[in-house]
């Protein structure tokens, strides 16, 4: 394996608990692994499957999704959605027998800086061990 | 309308598979109703294709079009300055659709996308049951308003079976006797004399039984 390869993650996350431990884990002075790149939406819930097919489109080999807490989403069952939506994602990615562990969806505290960075950490050891997204290059 | 659920990605890349452009058709009617063939869907299958040709390492354009119908030639012919360009068409239509535009553009490959399941409504979002069978004369305003052609799996019209058990059908635990419904909606109703009147047999020709068929409506054709 190219031990050099980093992969492409795109994280959807909240504007509510996701972005406010965004915030927090600044203060902290915890930071976001490079590969990771933040698409910041008003809720989990407005995440819809073709924005979360797109960048494995585009090349990403990793998406998640970071909401709020089920209790706490202000606009209710935003988490909820987002959790069927990715899971609906999971099954496209397995018919086109593609990981469907690339794409998850997690849920934050308001306040958990260090766990909004670990989630992305996590992520990017999860993808590295999966390898690049397999794509075929034609001679 | 008409429910209709997606064909199997794995189905329709096979389908697919020589294809280098494919037009991607989806339909404003009852498709996008259910959450199955409207601009939507259109975009994630489109999506789903592209992944598939890059995964495969293949050269794949794949185009989007949502029409307003498929059920009308008037819709139909918006495709016809662009669809020869494509090695296939995939329409997320009902059945209709994938023949309409079959008929339209004889020397193009049509594909069907969906596949169209019955006559229904919604009984909560994302939950759809099928009401309607098309028998072509409607009577169930004999059976309380509830149509035991389509919701009895006996299409029976004189009472239930024997296999009605506990308000459910003998073929699932899952699926209501639909007689257990009607009774109950009529003696509910202080009706069920309504079940005695003699009525002759029903005439099974204006439904797919009798074949094809065709309406004409003289006021409105031209």
């Amino acid at each position: 394996m190219n031990t050099s390869y980093e992969p492409k993650i795109i994280a959807f996350c909240c504007s509510n608990c996701a972005s406010s431990a965004a915030e927090i884990s600044h203060v902290m002075k915890k930071m976001l692994p490079d590969n990771v790149k933040v698409v910041q939406v008003p809720c989990s819930g407005r995440v819809e499957v073709l924005h979360l097919l797109k960048p494995f489109e585009e090349g990403a080999d990793g998406v998640y999704v970071g909401g709020c807490q089920e209790d706490s989403c202000q606009y209710i069952k935003g988490i909820k959605k987002a959790e069927k939506r990715v899971e609906h994602v999971r099954k496209i990615l397995s018919e086109l027998d593609i990981e469907p562990e690339r794409i998850d969806v997690f849920s934050l505290s308001a306040a958990r800086g260090q766990e909004f960075v670990e989630i992305a950490c996590e992520m990017v050891e999860r993808i590295k061990a999966m390898g690049p997204l397999p794509i075929k290059i034609n001679a | 309308m008409i429910v209709a659920e997606p064909k199997p990605i794995k189905e329709i890349l096979e389908m697919t598979r020589d294809c280098g452009k494919i037009l991607v058709v989806g339909c404003k009617g009852c498709v996008t109703v259910c959450n199955v063939g409207g601009s939507k869907e259109v975009g994630i299958l489109a999506s789903t294709l592209r992944i598939a040709a890059k995964r495969d390492g293949k050269e794949l354009t794949v185009d989007e079009h949502t029409l307003e119908r498929q059920c009308d030639p008037e819709y139909i012919d918006e495709l016809k300055d662009k669809v020869a360009a494509y090695d296939a068409v995939v329409s997320l239509a009902c059945g209709v659709g994938p023949q309409f535009l079959s008929e339209r553009y004889p020397a193009q490959k049509i594909f069907p996308g969906v596949n169209t399941k019955f006559m229904g409504g919604a009984l909560e979002h994302g939950m759809w049951a099928e009401r309607c069978a098309g028998c072509g004369t409607c009577v169930v305003h004999h059976f309380g308003g509830l149509c035991p052609i389509a919701r009895c799996s006996k299409s029976l019209l004189n009472g239930p079976c024997g296999g009605s058990s506990g308000g459910k059908c003998e073929i699932s635990p899952d699926v209501e006797c639909i007689w257990d419904m009607i009774v109950t909606k009529l003696m509910q109703e202080d009706r069920l004399d309504d079940l005695l009147q003699f009525r002759p047999a029903k005439d099974w020709t204006t439904a797919r039984d009798g074949g094809p068929r065709r309406l004409i409506r003289e006021e409105l054709v031209k």
